[in-house]
């Protein structure tokens, strides 16, 4: 039996009486990239925002099922929700840099308690501002404010800010939706280097995306699980005819 | 006919609107006739003269700027930690059903006239201050109390608008990142919205300084400057609320130039105010 990162099983989601994500199964393996994509409001960002329980901020929502990251309960009370978001990261659709110095919030994460000196905490925010390919734009100014940065490099910081932390899984929302052509390109390059490492589960913002950068792909309708298979799969060769008319650019 | 109906209403509009105008220039007009002379007459001594003695013709109001001062930073060290805590209850951890009750409670605060705050000052906080504290009771710290009670509202409201209105990408970046609810509030969001907690503070004591009623009742109104808070002072409006009554020539101007002290003060808070939230937006437009 093949070992996932993370496996979905029988996921349902409500806000409020309305319900967005349907009887949900979905397995995930590690060291890939996973796009889930769909139209808008289809329940992807729903979907990877309860992967870190960030959903659970907002009280009307409520779930069903069950959520394993290597094969134990993300929901299990004994477990502290704070841990599990720092071995699964995110990076939001906006830019979400915090109200401090370029330096201050890569090495935010790390200073909270870890115990690490200072020379190692300076190692690891240059390791990963080299990973998110941003190290060479901004090496010479690390104090400045985060805010001073471009749309395309704030998000590259918030990348390289959940890097620093070392998660297992790092969570990417529709995070080129806003970016220039060459500030996306520098996103996706890196992340075809961190899947190495990493397993990442990428809303990509269209389809051309998706193509580009996952290995394998799944299709999210009205908060259905339409089909989940390799890019070949689901990009040149769709079982389903919603995901043909999809990928092709018939309706969406 | 609908274009003269128009023309008109804008018109009516803009008469009515003149007449606030014109009232405010009336009001400084009339303060600044009637106080300038005297303080052109004692010139700096008006200021930094610590003798009040109308009787003598001595008209020196530093024992007043002193008490206004006082009374009023007095009020911010108790109203501000409590103002400010409060608002960050309200915007980030209280169940919405209490945040209904607490809302209109506070609105509620703001509400009760000033006479009944000095009136309950005196009954209740005066006499527990001379119990357990000493002296008359009627004090700086009595009216520090007091005020710090009447800043709430204003401190509250506005710090908590100012934390709710930050975007929500804030909070869920920090979130994301493992910190804890306190770390986010603490080394996130309080900071995000600093300069409207910065201008809620000075609109609050900017209410402290001009308060009169309340104080009047419970500082003890002695023209001395004092030596601890425990003993009584007189700001500069109970100066002119007390002795508005009875005054007539030279001291009555002088009571028009206590006025327009209070009025340079209130003005530099309130022109603080403002520059510091029109920073704010300036700096949102950047990002």
């Amino acid at each position: 039996m093949e070992k996932y990162k993370i496996e979905i099983k029988n996921f349902n989601f409500y806000f409020g009486e309305k319900q967005v994500i349907y009887n949900l199964n979905l397995k995930v393996q590690a060291n890939r990239i996973l796009s889930v994509f769909g139209p808008a409001n289809s329940g992807t960002t729903t979907l990877l925002r309860s992967l870190n329980r960030l959903c659970e901020l907002n009280p009307e929502l409520r779930y069903e099922g069950e959520i394993l990251l290597d094969g134990k309960s993300i929901f299990d009370s004994r477990e502290s929700v704070t841990q599990l978001r720092r071995r699964v990261g995110m990076v939001f659709e906006v830019p979400t840099p915090l109200p401090m110095s370029i330096y201050e919030n890569v090495s935010y994460g790390l200073r909270l308690g870890q115990g690490k000196s200072k020379a190692a905490i300076m190692e690891a925010v240059e390791l990963s501002l080299k990973q998110a390919a941003l190290w060479e734009e901004v090496k010479e100014r690390l104090d400045a404010p985060a805010m001073s940065l471009s749309g395309g490099q704030q998000q590259r910081l918030c990348v390289a800010r959940v890097l620093a932390l070392k998660p297992e899984v790092v969570l990417i929302d529709r995070a080129c939706s806003g970016l220039d052509p060459i500030s996306t390109a520098k996103i996706e390059e890196s992340m075809s280097q961190l899947k190495k490492e990493y397993t990442i589960i990428i809303s990509p913002h269209n389809v051309q995306q998706a193509i580009r950068v996952s290995d394998r792909a799944a299709f999210l309708l009205m908060g259905h699980l339409v089909e989940e298979g390799t890019n070949d799969e689901m990009f040149t060769n769709p079982q389903d005819k919603r995901t043909s008319d999809y990928v092709t650019g018939r309706f969406g | 006919m609908k274009n003269f109906k128009e023309k008109l209403s804008g018109r009516v509009f803009l008469t009515l609107a003149l007449f606030s105008i014109l009232a405010l220039a009336v009001i400084t007009i009339f303060i600044l006739v009637q106080g300038a002379p005297v303080i052109g007459k004692h010139g700096f001594a008006f200021i930094a003269g610590t003798s009040w003695s109308p009787g003598n013709g001595e008209f020196g109001i530093l024992p007043m700027i002193i008490g206004s001062v006082a009374v009023t930073l007095g009020a911010a060290v108790i109203g501000v930690p409590i103002g400010i805590c409060c608002a960050v209850f309200m915007a980030e951890f209280a169940p919405s059903l209490m945040r209904t009750i607490f809302r209109p409670a506070i609105q509620l605060l703001a509400g009760i006239p000033s006479v009944v705050y000095g009136f309950w000052g005196l009954l209740f906080v005066v006499p527990f201050i001379s119990n357990h504290l000493g002296g008359l009771g009627l004090s700086i710290l009595a009216g520090s109390v007091i005020l710090s009670l009447m800043m709430l509202p204003t401190i509250i409201s506005i710090s908590e608008v100012s934390i709710i209105v930050l975007p929500s990408t804030y909070k869920d970046g920090a979130l994301a990142l493992g910190m804890t609810h306190w770390q986010t509030i603490r080394s996130v969001q309080l900071p995000a919205a600093k300069s409207g907690i910065v201008a809620a503070v000075i609109l609050g004591l900017g209410r402290a300084v001009g308060e009169t009623m309340a104080v009047i009742m419970v500082l003890g109104n002695a023209t001395a400057i004092p030596s601890s808070v425990l003993e009584p002072v007189r700001t500069l409006t109970t100066n002119i609320g007390i002795e508005m009554g009875y005054a007539e020539g030279e001291h009555r101007q002088a009571l028009f130039a206590t006025g327009i002290i209070l009025f340079v003060i209130i003005m530099i808070l309130n022109i603080s105010a403002q520059y510091i939230t029109r920073n704010k937006s300036k700096s949102l437009k950047i990002k």
